[in-house]
């Protein structure tokens, strides 16, 4: 038994249950996609948390740029291979609905 | 599954509207957030949209679009369109894309030179058309840094050997 197997995942393999996250849920989910999470992440995956508390759903990529102060080349480089579901998914937060 | 070939979409941009530059804009940058390769080849009018000179001052004229109806000026008029005699009428252009742009800003929209550096940094190749590079002149100093380089039909075609193609 790991943490990721107490967890509600959609088909799309996002979390739909926000109760079940937590910091350490966050190390094993990246792991998942391949990353180790460093300080640069936790301000990608804080902020994105913040936001979707405030809005109800997961941030879009350029809201991440602007909001969490993160360069679209370092964004890119921290969660590489489609930025844009890794973040929700380690965040444990639904699919982007943005375009942007 | 480091052998799989990762999915690889390319986008012709042959258009320099203000309206045609977004959809590769858009379909790119979402493309690549899904960790999808992005090549985009300008071509033709599409070069305005990598200009230094054109790329804010690209328009949108409501003369012969049917699909540009009065009610998008926030006139109270359904679904009629703007007639033709209407749109020639000077200054129509200027503000059809002044009110495209601000409809685009309310939603969160980057101007197209912003997006350009978006695409670049995150990773999108983006090239010039050869042939109209110098049929219209374009010095490599006229390109916006995104630009990667300008290369033929040929070259094009080999870049994007089992990719999807979208021609806009």
């Amino acid at each position: 038994m790991t943490a990721l197997d107490n967890i509600t995942l959609n088909e799309d393999g996002f979390m739909t249950v926000p109760a079940e996250w937590t910091e350490e849920l966050a190390a094993a989910l990246a792991e998942k996609e391949g990353i180790t999470l460093t300080d640069a992440h936790w301000t990608v995956i804080n902020f994105c948390r913040e936001s979707a508390a405030d809005s109800g759903a997961a941030p879009t990529l350029r809201e991440i740029t602007k909001g969490a102060g993160v360069t679209t080349k370092d964004l890119f480089k921290l969660f590489p291979k489609g930025p844009a579901k890794k973040v929700a998914k380690i965040s444990g937060l639904g699919k982007p609905e943005g375009c942007v | 599954m480091s052998e799989e070939k990762n999915r690889h979409i390319a986008f012709i941009c042959s258009k320099g509207d203000l309206d045609m530059a977004y959809p590769a804009l858009i379909m790119g940058w979402a493309a690549l957030g899904d960790g999808i390769d992005v090549t985009i080849f300008f071509t033709f009018w599409g070069l305005d949209l990598v200009t230094e000179k054109r790329v804010d001052r690209l328009e949108i004229a409501p003369v012969a679009n049917t699909s540009f109806k009065m009610s998008m000026m926030g006139l109270p008029t359904g679904n009629w369109g703007i007639p033709n005699i209407m749109g020639i009428i000077p200054g129509m252009s200027a503000f059809a894309t002044w009110f495209m742009k601000m409809k685009m800003k309310a939603l969160g929209v980057p101007p197209v030179r912003e997006y350009m550096e978006m695409l670049s940094d995150a990773g999108a190749n983006m090239y010039g058309c050869k042939m109209t590079v110098d049929m219209f002149d374009i010095k490599d100093e006229d390109f916006l840094p995104c630009i990667d380089k300008v290369v033929t039909a040929s070259d094009f075609m080999d870049m994007t050997d089992g990719a999807q193609i979208v021609f806009i």
